[in-house]
């Protein structure tokens, strides 16, 4: 699920690339999965060594203290060379197969080997002081907006950051901003942010008002406060247009943005959304905003994922950290009191959305116990509808080499 | 997530954030402002016997009460301020002087809620180091959380980081009840990652740490960061210990300890403090009376021995409990069989 590369990755790739390139090897590496991700714990390959993959298959399962991953493959070919053993702990950016022509293992075994060598005694891991990306603070509207850009170096330099925040995004690639749902923050999207800003984009998340390390004013708290503040943010970083990506409530808060000013959205992929029906577990909302231990946010989690056993005890405890903050109980009450009244939904954005002519993703999980699948069906006419059988509510983390792939194909189609 | 602080510096933070949220919070405290002398005056040279109190003196000077060197009276004064209306913080330099304050805790502040028919609030906090390991002997040295665990009407707070040191101590700030809040001093330079922004942790609510599912080890404050190195030996043995850190002695987090204990069926506990009456001890009984049939081994305390802090670094560095210690404790109630699981 890695671009390939990770911060501290510079070395291995220098020293293994003279050897490689020439035999068409390249190799696979553990990825990084969010800003707090060091190391990963292997936990199987779902692959045989001599299976031909294709970019994007699933090649082995990872779990990290926060969550548990699938790698996927970072370029197609025949895997050569297993080099994780299950039940290692493996550090961000370490080598874990060498993948190739299948040729070149019959032609020269020995050339794969001292690849594989070389790739495993030249890594270096990431200095902890200064591995990867850092977050960024815009201040609009007498608000703190925290925000991670990633991308938007020509070359698809992932991990890079552009800028200080002060200037414009660099690099002539598209802008893709990400919107995270009720009680997330910009952290949700550890498993796609990466993968997306190849090639150019530059993909930002950031933190609602009222979520995360943004401020814990929220306004009137109803979507078109907090899509105003959204908008407001696209204009103090100079962004002139933008692919919005919402989950859930950032998917009413993309809709909204998207209808009161078209000229800024360049197209919207909507996962789960909240705004096109009534319905939504209303218990889900007002257990979240009351919960303050382990014990009672737990099970209110584990409605989020068609497999609850994603939800760990980092997972929640992340959770918790964010909801002792000093304004955001309150927060979140304002917005589930504007946006979900009395356990249903306020606000229907979708038909909104008709006559801009603006491109629309619609994903899906069958399986979704917040907002109905059934209400895709709300979707405007034109638009894309994926529905992912079996997933939950959160089909970007559970289900993210697929929804990784749909994004994709759709932001290249759309621009 | 991303910032890193200081045990010293995220309380030094919460401080300061209290005291701009609520003019009600005053700090008083021997050697709070001037102490030392020094070039930034004698106002702001030290900040506190190590510092805690920096910057705040400065910033608030009619709210900030270097007082003399009379335990008695400063904690006096303290009580009485919380209990017409003010929200003080009183620095009490090591716990080991709590000696000549016992009255003004125990028969005072643990008991107006209590003997004014729940009329009375007494929100006191009192800071005070702990612990072994700074050379200190036997008189600045000491682990006395469990005398104060001893005694209802007082909460006992005893952080492990720096993000609970900053978000224990704004919940005490805030909390209407007399609370003792316990820091390490060898703790002071640990870094962690710690929030800007003001925020609060609940009192008797455990952490898990760690988690793993073959032995529980319950844990606090220093003994957390000994737990943990201990673990990183244990995992290379194939064994997984699950952390717990109940954060706070009173109220104390039963469930939690219960909850893994019936996971892993097994239990060793870790505590600074002398093994008699202790926190280990009341850990140990607990589980054994309410958890007791979990249970597949017998419970281990691991405690510094029932004597005084010696002041021979060599004895000293004995008398704590070490990772080493700890390893060879869980070793012990897996069945000392070093690299099996079970």
């Amino acid at each position: 699920m890695s671009a390939d590369a990770g911060a501290g990755d510079a070395a291995g790739s220098a020293a293994g690339s003279a050897a490689g390139s020439a035999a068409g090897l390249s190799k696979l590496v553990m990825p990084k999965w969010g800003l707090s991700m060091s190391e990963g714990r292997f936990i199987a390959w779902l692959v045989e060594e001599g299976a031909v993959v294709a970019l994007g298959d699933g090649l082995a399962e990872v779990e990290t203290d926060k969550i548990d991953g699938i790698v996927e493959a970072t370029s197609a070919g025949t895997l050569l060379r297993r080099l994780a053993q299950p039940g290692e702990t493996i550090p961000v950016g370490a080598p874990i197969a060498v993948i190739g022509p299948a040729a070149a293992a019959v032609a020269d075994p020995a050339a794969v080997d001292a690849y594989a060598a070389e790739l495993q005694a030249s890594f270096v891991p990431a200095d902890e002081a200064d591995s990867g990306p850092r977050t960024e603070a815009l201040t609009v509207d007498g608000r703190r907006i925290r925000y991670l850009r990633l991308g938007g170096a020509e070359g698809g330099e992932a991990g890079a950051v552009t800028g200080d925040g002060a200037e414009a995004p660099a690099g002539d690639g598209d802008t893709v901003v990400l919107l995270h749902g009720f009680g997330g923050d910009l952290g949700n999207w550890l498993f796609n942010q990466e993968p997306l800003a190849g090639g150019g984009r530059t993909v930002i998340a950031l933190d609602l008002p009222g979520h995360g390390e943004s401020s814990k004013d929220v306004g009137a708290g109803d979507l078109e406060a907090l899509a105003g503040t959204v908008g407001a943010f696209l204009d103090g970083l100079g962004v002139a247009r933008a692919h919005l990506v919402g989950h859930s409530l950032g998917g009413a808060v993309a809709a909204r943005l998207a209808a009161s000013r078209p000229g800024l959205v360049t197209s919207l992929a909507l996962i789960a959304p909240v705004g096109f029906g009534e319905e939504i577990d209303g218990d889900y909302i007002d257990g979240f905003v009351a919960a303050e231990s382990r014990r009672d946010l737990k099970p209110l989690l584990e409605r989020l994922f068609a497999d609850p056993e994603l939800v760990t005890r980092r997972l929640v405890d992340d959770v918790l950290r964010m909801k002792r903050i000093d304004g955001v109980t309150e927060a979140l009450a304002v917005i589930a009191a504007a946006v979900f009244p009395a356990g249903r939904q306020a606000g229907h954005v979708a038909a909104a959305l008709a006559g801009t002519g603006i491109p629309v993703l619609v994903v899906w999980g069958t399986a979704d116990r917040i907002v109905p699948v059934g209400q895709a069906q709300s979707a405007p006419a034109g638009a894309r509808i994926e529905l992912l059988e079996g997933a939950g509510h959160s089909p970007h983390m559970e289900r993210a080499g697929e929804v990784n792939r749909l994004l994709g194909e759709f932001l290249t189609a759309g621009r | 997530m991303a910032r890193k602080l200081s045990f010293l510096l995220a309380i030094n933070e919460a401080m300061h954030q209290e005291m701009a949220r609520d003019e009600r919070v005053i700090i008083l405290g021997e050697d709070i402002a001037g102490g030392a002398g020094g070039s930034a005056g004698n106002d702001e040279a030290w900040g506190g016997a190590l510092g805690a109190t920096q910057g705040l003196k400065t910033k608030y000077p009619h709210r900030v009460l270097d007082t003399p060197i009379s335990e008695s009276a400063f904690i006096g004064a303290a009580v009485g301020a919380a209990a017409s209306g003010l929200r003080p913080i009183a620095e009490l330099m090591f716990v080991d002087f709590m000696g000549v304050c016992f009255d003004q805790i125990f028969n005072q502040a643990a008991k107006f809620r209590y003997m004014f028919g729940g009329n009375a609030i007494t929100p006191v906090v009192i800071r005070t180091m702990y612990g072994a390991g700074l050379r200190a002997a036997s008189q600045h040295s000491q682990t006395l959380y469990p005398l104060f665990t001893h005694i209802p009407g007082l909460k006992v707070v005893v952080p492990s980081s720096p993000y609970d040191a900053k978000g224990l101590l704004i919940t005490a700030v805030r909390d209407d009840d007399p609370v003792i809040f316990f820091e390490h001093k060898a703790m002071y330079e640990l870094e962690g990652d710690v929030p800007e922004e003001s925020y609060s942790i609940p009192f008797g609510e455990a952490n898990i740490v760690r988690e793993g599912g073959d032995v529980t080890v319950v844990a606090i404050g220093r003994m957390v960061q000994h737990a943990l190195q201990a673990a990183e030996t244990l995992a290379a043995e194939g064994i997984q210990i699950e952390i717990v850190d109940p954060r706070t002695t009173s109220p104390l987090d039963e469930e939690t300890i219960y909850e893994s204990v019936e996971s892993t069926g097994r239990l060793v506990v870790v505590d600074e403090a002398h093994p008699r009456c202790s926190f280990a001890s009341d850990v140990a009984a607990l589980v054994a009376q309410n958890a007791f049939d979990a249970l597949r081994a017998p419970i281990r305390m691991v405690t510094s021995p029932h004597s005084p802090v010696p002041f021979s670094p060599a004895l000293e560095d004995v008398f704590v409990p070490s990772p080493e210690r700890i390893a060879a404790a869980v070793r012990d109630v897996l069945g000392a069989k070093s690299g099996s699981r079970r």
